[in-house]
């Protein structure tokens, strides 16, 4: 779904109602979350019932204090800009994830409910909404399922598009690691019941509603530090400014309220103050587009921080297939006789294994592909009772699977289906010689972190294949890039020690964890917590849930079951492991993105003071018109032009502040030399420009 | 917080005992046995009566002797002990002028110093310490400069050749300490009692 | 500007920076308990003291205790100095029969030296006698400065800590300062100042017939036991009036030197003691380096507008730079490098008049203070004043590397913001708040010696003065008025201990934090870049501040005097 409506920043859909949501935000009490724009929105008023005491009381055009009301009102204006602006950066930002609450409430129509009774499959339709946590309902194919919760009975596949946007469908089956639905989605093909999990109102779906909408947002940890920081420096500010008046007076001379409000404002840290939200619901909305959704805004900052990264070796380390990497038969058989049996034996196999084997043997011994119908053989599929599968033809038979059922399988002795149909016993034409010698070349390939297969032919072994772990293109340097960021990882997989050592080797992680208990999982979170490290860790099962509790990143997988999406704080719509990875960067970037803007708006200030000081006190030092470095036109003209810089700056940065400054592994000293260039450096120069160039067209206005 | 009383009154009282009269007391004990010409103020005397200390500065207004620079302290009025009065060089008050550089009170008060320094030796430039006053009032240096400026004066008051008192100038320099640290000087007191050894009144 | 100039202040930063890291690792030893040489003597002495104070040395104290205990020890302080002076008339060592010293004055100075400012409204010589120099002055020397040292180790602990509930223990920590760090130091530098010509008597003032026929009374006294620890304690309040540029406080270019080498050696052990606490000199060297770069800074802009002159001066055709109110042992280069090394510190002794420099010359003194005293700063207050900024630092250049803020292991999170903010917040209002009432007071600008900015500058520089401790003066503010006295005293009692509390409750608050071992993700604080950082924030956040004051005082001043320009009485 968030994938299927990408909204452009510049969608009028979203700009026009940020536009009414700026003006409706100048309610105080909300206002008031937002320490800096609050006082800005205070000052505002403040100036705003001057002005209109001094056009009563002096119909001049003189304020009481000297200066133009024309002057004054222009200020005046652009100090409320300067607060709708930053209203409006924060509708924009909310204004995307509305758009898409919207088209999910959509989704969410009333359904209705096949309750169960209790008495075989009788069951009474009840609206979706009346359901209680406990009941047990009927999904037919083509109905919607009411609520989220188990599958206890029956398998069925599910079109889950309303919550991941993806529409091929996924199986959900009672049992196991996918026995979780949600409620929105629609059942397929056959039917299934399904004990609800979540009360009306609670579901994965609202929940999901609430977050792209941001009603939930509660400030992180680190928003909190930094606004207690902007706070403080505002409050710096007041004295600096409030001071000034009698600073003034000692030298002979007034400040009028409005230019002091004017220097306050602008010397406040009003951008960041401004976009402080906007960043956080841009974050939060980043992962959403990224079809992962954050159950707070402090798991994504958790997740800039991680030092520990735990990951599944399988599907995301390796590719979730092994593939035929080596032929090992045994004494008295060639490679080329195992290579041809093996092939034979998987021509009709479809699983990814049997396809390897095929290219294997194509590849390495030139043996092209045969046509089954053509040499009249006959299939033995897989099942998990014989645990292995083959081909029968011409008489002969070809069996390949796991190495133990391979070894009872010709030690009763192999029959075979002939093409009449007749079957045949064959004589047992193994020895135990040859036993042992599959068994050791099995544990060979086990120690290098392989799957052995065994093959046998019309009873006589032949040998191993040798079906590699495979590790995924790049992830190597996806690890190094990692370890550059300072991020640990560890491979977790239930594979022994020297499997696990030489995949782990291969990959190029840090550590790994070998035959992984769910309680090795969660010792080893508690130990690198102790270690003061934070972990991140991704997971589907329930016996994942405890470990995904425990680490301070859990991301749940969404076809995982209902527990671990329960535990985690986090639920990747796509369920892939890899994207841990870019949880983490999304993470760093929405913290670099306040920082960046931060420094950016206190670096801002410099020249504002060189704006803003020689216009206030020429009027009694003249000598200070030495600091008017920018030679703005008139005192007032370069006053106008520091506020108005102030207000626009706002609204050119908010496109930053929703994109977010990127995350670039290259260490921390470079990023932060790189960061500090742009947005320190940046922060002083830029308004220095910036101003001039105001003042100028101020000037040729004759606004002032 | 109660049971803190007990060592703050302990330890504020031992520590007070050990740093604010065993030290002192101490080391006014040991400077007085080993350096006890400067512990008790570097004193000068001649003919049995002190005539001031060889750190500080004194007042000279006679013509026959080498002036120190411009002094800012104060003394308390002969007339209304409530009020002060210039009294230079009083070592029992030491001051600054404590003049900002935009006080036209600053300028005038060298203007007119330099006036009567110019008419009083037309040749050299004025040495700056002549015409502003030290920190302390009691500085007892002047540079070498200053003390060569006023060898024509002084040499006329006594009626000597300047070659003689150039030469007692000379003798009386310091260079910097170790040759580094400080600026070179001449101490107008020890200039002075050289000036009255070498002929007397 | 002269070569030899530039050579005295090179030498007196190699020399600071060669004592920094042995006075690093033996302040390190004495405050872990560690047996250092001077134990066999001490050690006796520490365990009668403990023993009578019913002090368990093993025991240590939460941050909320530790900071209850200093101020109860401060509060016991001040009633001392205070009924001291009172009574001072009445009390032995008092050849020259002063006065007792009024309410007022009284509560101002006994306010000034528990905090380490040592702000006089008094000239010592005319008002204070012997033994209220000694029992009342130089003991406060020596505590409000142990107290700064062992509140910075407790900051460090704090730091240096991982998952501890407590942060030292006040008493022993004190107690072991003053022992092992303070007195032995003392004992030594007060020989050789009394070697230099410091007077150390409890004879009477002596009169002097002079040579050209008048009469001088030379004041005398303790002196040299007093001013070792006024300098090494970064107090700075003079046995004197005329504090270091008397030649009895400091009567050569050589104990000109070491009190200034003095000023700055425990503060810049300090840093390393930190470095080395937290398991990395380097993160001391980095801090002392910021230090560093502010300070040469400042000693340039200083030395450059005092060797350039009074533009006043100037005109009237004379050079040789800015000699009002300098010594001429010292000169210019002497001068205007105490001027800086004094208000960097905490100290405020002075060598040369403040108010009688230019100026720029005078600017930077002021910035210094106005910046919290963080370049080395008072003995501990600089260190703890330092990393308040540097927590500040963290917490922005932290969250542009993607992390939550971390330094040295812990992490910078709202609690730490919010302690920092608090204590940094305090300097500008205070500075700020006083200096705008003063100034629309007539009775209170009526204290002002120089009209026209200059005197604007008297008496920011007086608020600014008292509130970061410092205790250096533009000295032709009268501040012995009623206004003055108690403004100033709540200034300076404001600055140091609603400084402290914050500052403590970091400390616990850090002591209590995991210590998150660094990644090549973390920020290095130990490099360069984290120098340049800290100095930028440094200068931009406490530059923004007061860039407003500044302007209309030493800014406007000078471009004034450039132009010629002069503010006469009336005018």
């Amino acid at each position: 779904m968030a994938r299927s409506h990408s909204v452009s920043l510049l969608d009028p859909a979203i700009l026009l109602p940020a536009v009414g949501a700026s003006f409706r935000k100048l309610d105080p009490r909300a206002m008031v979350k937002n320490p800096v724009m609050f006082v800005v929105e205070v000052v505002a008023l403040l100036t705003t019932v001057l002005f209109v005491r001094d056009l009563i009381t002096s119909g001049t055009g003189l304020s009481a204090s000297g200066g133009s009301l024309g002057f004054s009102f222009q200020i005046i204006l652009w100090l409320w800009f300067t607060v709708l602006f930053a209203n409006f950066a924060e509708a924009v930002a909310e204004g995307r994830g509305k758009a898409q609450a919207e088209s999910l409430r959509r989704t969410r129509t009333e359904t209705v409910a096949k309750l169960l009774t209790g008495e075989g499959d009788a069951f009474r339709t009840v609206p979706g909404t009346s359901l209680k946590v406990g009941d047990v309902v009927l999904v037919e194919a083509g109905d919607i399922i009411p609520s989220d919760g188990e599958v206890v009975e029956g398998v069925a596949s599910v079109n889950e598009a309303a919550i991941t946007g993806e529409s091929a469908p996924v199986i959900r089956e009672s049992g196991g690691d996918r026995s979780a639905v949600t409620g929105g989605t629609t059942v397929v093909s056959d039917h299934l019941k399904v004990r609800i999990t979540a009360a009306a109102g609670a579901t994965f779906l609202d929940r999901m509603i609430a977050l792209v909408e941001g009603a939930e947002r509660q400030k992180t940890p680190n928003e909190i530090a930094l606004n207690i920081l902007l706070a403080g420096m505002t409050l710096i500010f007041i004295f600096a400014t409030a001071s000034i008046p009698s600073f003034a007076y000692y030298a002979g001379g007034s400040i009028s309220v409005v230019v002091l409000v004017a220097l306050f404002v602008t010397l406040i840290p009003t951008t960041i103050g401004a976009l402080l939200s906007a960043i956080g619901i841009a974050g939060m909305d980043r992962l959403v587009r990224f079809n992962v959704l954050a159950m707070s805004g402090r798991a994504v900052e958790a997740a800039g921080d991680v030092d520990t990264l735990l990951l599944d070796k399988t599907g995301t380390i390796t590719l979730g297939n092994r593939q035929a990497s080596a032929f090992h038969p045994v004494r008295g058989v060639s490679e080329q006789d195992l290579a041809d049996a093996a092939q034979l034996a998987s021509l009709a196999d479809e699983t990814p294994e049997g396809r390897s084997i095929v290219v294997l043997a194509k590849e390495k011994y030139a043996i092209r592909g045969r046509d089954m119908a053509s040499l009249n053989a006959h299939f033995v599929p897989f099942t998990a009772q014989t645990r292995m599968s083959g081909v029968d033809v011409d008489g002969s038979s070809v069996r390949k699977g796991a190495v133990d059922a391979i070894l009872t399988y010709v030690q009763a002795g192999a029959s075979t289906v002939t093409a009449s149909g007749a079957v045949q016993n064959v004589r047992t034409l193994v020895s135990q010689e040859s036993i042992r010698e599959i068994n050791a070349i099995a544990e060979e390939i086990a120690k290098s972190g392989g799957t052995p297969l065994a093959v046998a032919r019309d009873g006589r072994l032949l040998g191993v294949i040798h079906l590699k772990d495979i590790v995924k293109g790049g992830i190597r340097e996806r690890f190094a890039e990692l370890r550059r960021m300072g991020i640990r990882t560890v491979m977790i997989t239930g594979d022994n020690a020297l499997t696990a050592a030489a995949i782990a080797a291969e990959a190029g992680v840090d550590d790994f964890l070998a035959q992984a208990t769910p309680e090795a999982k969660l010792r080893l979170i508690r130990d690198e917590q102790a270690k003061g490290k934070l972990v991140a860790m991704c997971g589907d099962g329930t016996n994942d849930a405890p470990a995904l509790a425990q680490a301070d990143v859990g991301v749940a997988m969404n076809t995982g079951t209902v527990a671990a999406r329960e535990a985690g704080n986090m639920v990747d719509l796509d369920s892939d492991p890899t994207k841990l990875i870019e949880i983490v960067e999304i993470g760093k970037a929405l913290l670099m993105t306040r920082g960046s803007l931060t420094t950016f708006s206190i670096a801002n200030d410099v020249a504002k003071y060189f704006a803003i000081i020689p216009a206030m006190f020429v009027a009694f030092y003249p000598q200070l018109g030495t600091l008017n470095v920018m030679a703005l036109h008139s005192p007032q003209s370069a006053i106008l032009s520091a506020i108005i810089f102030n207000a626009l700056i706002i609204i050119a940065l908010i496109p930053l502040a929703l994109k977010g400054v990127a995350f670039r592994p290259i260490g921390a000293a470079a990023l932060l030399k790189r960061n500090l260039l742009i947005y320190g450096l940046g922060g002083i120069l830029v308004p220095f420009v910036g101003i001039k160039a105001i003042d100028l067209a101020v000037t040729a206005l004759h606004l002032v | 917080m109660l049971k803190e009383l007990r060592p703050a009154f302990v330890v504020l009282i031992a520590l007070t005992a050990f740093t604010g009269l065993a030290y002192p007391l101490a080391m006014t004990g040991a400077a007085q046995v080993l350096f006890p010409r400067q512990a008790n103020g570097s004193l000068i005397t001649r003919d049995g009566a002190v005539i001031g200390s060889a750190l500080i500065g004194q007042n000279f207004a006679s013509e026959r002797y080498f002036h120190g620079r411009p002094s800012a302290t104060t003394g308390a009025d002969p007339a209304d002990a409530t009020k002060t009065v210039p009294a230079p060089y009083n070592a029992a008050n030491s001051m600054g002028s404590n003049l900002g550089p935009t006080n036209p009170a600053l300028a005038d008060r060298v203007k007119a110093d330099l006036e009567t320094l110019r008419a009083e030796n037309p040749r050299d430039p004025v040495p700056v310490d002549l015409v502003t006053t030290s920190g302390s009032g009691l500085d007892p240096h002047i540079s070498p400069q200053a003390a060569l400026f006023q060898v024509p004066r002084v040499a006329k008051a006594r009626g000597v050749n300047e070659g003689v008192v150039r030469r007692l100038v000379e003798e009386n320099m310091e260079d910097r300490t170790l040759g580094l640290l400080g600026e070179p000087r001449v101490n107008v007191l020890a200039l002075n009692l050289a000036l009255d050894k070498a002929r007397p009144q | 500007m002269t070569s030899n100039g530039l050579i005295q202040i090179a030498l007196f930063c190699l020399v600071v920076l060669v004592l920094t890291r042995p006075l690093g690792g033996y302040m390190t030893r004495v405050f872990a308990g560690e047996r250092t040489f001077l134990s066999p003597v001490l050690k006796p002495v520490e365990t009668l003291v403990f023993r009578l104070g019913g002090v368990d040395a093993s025991r240590e104290q939460h941050w909320l205790t530790y900071t209850i205990a200093m101020l109860l020890f401060h509060a016991g302080g001040f009633l001392l100095l205070y009924a001291l002076m009172r009574v001072q008339d009445l009390l032995p060592f008092n050849p020259q029969g002063m006065a007792a010293v009024a309410p007022d004055l009284a509560f101002n100075t006994a306010i000034s030296f528990i905090t380490n400012t040592n702000w006089q409204n008094y000239g010592g010589e005319s008002t204070m006698g012997y033994l209220v120099q000694m029992l009342g002055l130089t003991h406060q020397n020596f505590l409000s400065a142990a107290t700064g040292i062992v509140l910075g180790m407790a900051l460090i602990r704090g730091f240096s800590r991982a998952s501890a509930q407590t942060v030292g223990n006040f008493w022993v920590d004190i107690t072991r300062c003053t022992l092992y760090v303070l007195l032995p130091i003392c004992v030594v530098f007060t020989l050789f100042l009394v070697w230099q010509g410091i007077p150390q008597t409890l004879g009477p003032y002596v009169d002097a017939a002079t040579l050209d026929g008048g009469k001088q009374t030379l004041a005398l006294g303790p002196v040299a036991s007093q001013v070792a620890i006024k300098m090494l304690g970064t107090n700075g309040g003079g046995f004197f009036n005329a504090n270091a540029a008397h030649p009895f406080e400091n009567p050569t270019a050589l104990s000109n030197f070491l009190q200034m080498v003095s000023i700055f050696a425990l503060g810049a052990a300090l840093t390393n003691v930190f470095g080395r606490m937290v398991g990395n000199e380097k993160q001391g060297w980095a801090i002392l380096g910021a230090m560093g770069v502010l300070f040469v800074a400042g000693v340039a802009v200083t030395y450059w507008a005092e060797a350039a002159g009074t533009p006043a001066l100037n005109a009237l055709g004379l050079s040789g730079g800015n000699m009002e109110g300098k010594e001429l042992r010292f000169g210019i280069v002497a001068s205007a490098l105490f001027a800086v090394i004094t208000t960097a510190a905490s100290c405020g002794a002075v060598n040369a008049m403040h108010d009688s420099f230019t100026a720029l010359g005078g600017m930077i003194p002021l910035i210094n203070m106005e910046l919290g005293e963080i370049i080395v700063g008072g003995v501990g207050a600089g260190l703890y004043g330092m990393l308040l900024f540097v927590v500040i630092t963290m917490f922005v250049a932290g969250l542009m590397v993607g992390r939550t803020p971390e330094y040295v292991g812990k992490k910078i999170e709202a609690k730490e913001v919010k302690m920092a903010m608090l204590a940094i917040l305090i300097l500008p209002l205070m500075m700020l708040g006083w200096t705008a009432v003063a100034t629309v007071l007539p009775s209170a600008v009526a204290s002002i010696a120089n009209p026209g900015p200059h005197g604007f500058s008297e008496i920011l520089y007086a608020f600014t003065s008292a509130t970061a401790n410092n205790g250096s003066a533009f000295g032709g503010l009268t501040g012995n008025t009623f206004f003055y006295n108690l403004t100033l005293a709540s200034s300076m009692f404001v600055g140091r201990f609603l400084m402290i509390v914050p500052a403590m409750a970091l400390a616990g608050a850090l002591a209590a934090k995991k210590t998150v071992p660094a990644s090549a993700g973390t920020f290095p604080t130990t490099g360069g870049l984290f120098v340049g950082l800290l100095v930028g924030v440094i200068l931009i956040v406490g530059g923004l501040t007061f860039f407003p004051a500044l302007s209309l005082g030493p800014i406007v001043e000078h471009l004034a005097a450039a132009a010629g320009q002069s503010f006469g009485a009336g005018g």
